[in-house]
């Protein structure tokens, strides 16, 4: 028996096969994971994120033990509620975690990470914080629950509390606001408008039930993997890790090179990789043969010369293609063969976002 | 609990084996081997006319989780396979046991079928997974 969320019994009522994920009991799925999958595409689906971990950064050098820790700067974080997404790194360059930081005020900033990193984050967190005198601390006290879908705004709103409705009506993308006790975060990982949401743990189980009267199908992991993977967003542990620098895991946007006096973790080891050059990148991938993509399949060129790796795939239920993300070489042209069980498959290498609020990229 | 009907064969891998009235042998896969793969999303037929021996890999269903390879029942030679699955392979989570056959095979060897095991031995092996 693995650690159960607050919504464990719900997702037993709602008939979901329960997977192991990183101790975790988590649903995988309720019945069919591509009906689920569909249901975000098309309407609004629910997904039970508990298992992820808030952690709250609060003191009078939290900004600045922030701005040591990130590969991003908090400092454009302004508003109260703005959220930002970052890499955590290793004085290597690796990815430690990708996370979110939610801005409440200069001496209090919310974190999230993901459930697999959750010892191994908060330790190091601990450890970076020690000169700073901040403290690093794990919040148990919510629940969190993401609703998505092109309906899944409305949706949300039809069980919101009319102070609820107020104060989150004119929240923008990637804002958080916090009411009533609930933290509402207009975010995500499908590719799809909606929210993240931070329930009290005692309202799990009314705000459950209200979604699903309203409209909101349950989705497990599943269908989560699928909808991330056309969105073209990376899975911590698969597409990128601690042996993987930024810089090769399309997360070169999210380094804050400026200013350049802002020691960051990792900075040198960046530095010096950009200096020498980066020899690959984490691209899309769509198979013009038949088959399924799958992680660490051999990527090769037209010649038949190895130049990468898959780090996810899978079976597109939006495009009926089979796509992928794969680490492969700068250089790699339009054209590549993928060795799958021995055959060598087309594909052809794509910018790696697949799918964006329900319209094909590629 | 998953269905196991009582006129068919099955392989401890999760294939159904059924005698047609020509002798040969039509395979697909189970309902609890389909339960346990998820969404179907592609499957990939065997050659006709290769030939098999009992144990050997000759097909794979793709589910949304995995690659699953599918095992030939009994030796012989395929002599027609479901192509139909190409264009729905979800036939295989809908009707495992009808429209969603995978193989027929002409068997070479005449007691592997019978070697198979009934429903009875079946559900038992799964009881115990």
């Amino acid at each position: 028996m693995g650690l159960q969320t607050p919504f464990y019994a719900l997702h037993v009522n709602a008939g979901a096969r329960m997977v192991d994920f990183g101790g975790w009991d988590m649903p995988i799925n309720y019945g069919s994971q591509i009906d689920e999958h569909h249901a975000v595409r098309q309407d609004a689906g629910m997904f039970d994120v508990s298992h992820m971990t808030i952690v709250d950064v609060k003191g009078a050098n939290a900004k600045p033990f922030l701005q040591k820790l990130l590969a991003n700067d908090v400092a454009k974080l302004t508003v109260s509620g703005k959220a930002l997404y970052s890499g955590m790194l290793n004085e290597q360059g690796g990815v430690i975690d990708d996370l979110i930081t939610y801005y409440i005020h200069d001496e209090f900033y919310r974190v999230v990470v993901n459930a697999s990193t959750r010892e191994k984050d908060l330790a190091w967190m601990t450890e970076q914080a020690k000169p700073f005198g901040v403290s690093v601390a794990h919040n148990p006290e919510f629940a969190m629950l993401a609703i998505q879908g092109p309906n899944a705004i409305a949706k949300t709103q039809s069980v919101f509390s009319t102070k609820q409705q107020q104060d989150s009506a004119e929240l923008g993308v990637f804002f958080a606001v916090e009411s009533e006790g609930f933290f509402i975060a207009r975010t995500g990982y499908t590719g799809e408008d909606g929210y993240e949401i931070m329930v009290p743990v005692a309202e799990v189980e009314s705000f459950w039930n209200a979604l699903v009267a309203a409209g909101v199908k349950p989705c497990g992991l599943g269908a989560r993997d699928t909808l991330r993977l056309e969105a073209g967003m990376n899975l911590y542990g698969s597409d990128m890790d601690e042996s993987i620098s930024p810089l090769e895991a399309n997360m070169g946007w999210t380094i804050a090179w400026e200013p350049t006096e802002r020691e960051f973790i990792g900075r040198a080891a960046l530095t010096a990789q950009k200096e020498a050059g980066v020899a690959n990148k984490l691209a899309g991938l769509v198979l013009e043969g038949k088959g399924v993509l799958r992680a660490h399949m051999k990527v090769l060129d037209e010649q038949g010369n190895e130049i990468g790796e898959t780090t996810s795939g899978t079976m597109s239920p939006t495009l009926k293609l089979s796509i992928a993300l794969a680490r492969i070489s700068k250089s790699a042209g339009e054209k590549v063969l993928i060795d799958m069980r021995g055959k060598q498959v087309p594909a052809k290498v794509v910018k790696p976002c697949f799918v964006r609020k329900g319209e094909s990229l590629v | 609990m998953s269905d196991i009907p009582n006129e068919l064969k099955y392989a401890s891998s999760h294939e159904w084996a059924r005698m047609e009235e020509d002798g040969s042998i039509v395979v697909g896969i189970t309902d609890h081997a389909q339960g346990l793969l998820g969404d179907v999303v592609y499957v990939e037929l065997p050659e006709i006319d290769t030939e098999v021996s009992a144990g050997d890999e000759i097909a794979v269903v793709e589910s949304v989780k995995a690659a699953s390879d599918i095992y030939s029942p009994i030796s012989g030679t395929v002599v027609e396979v479901n192509d139909s699955l190409d264009g729905s392979p979800e036939t295989i989570n809908s009707d495992c046991y009808g429209e969603g056959w995978i193989f027929r095979i002409e068997p070479s060897n005449e007691t592997d079928f019978e070697d198979l095991m009934d429903a009875e031995a079946y559900g038992e092996s799964i009881d115990e997974d």
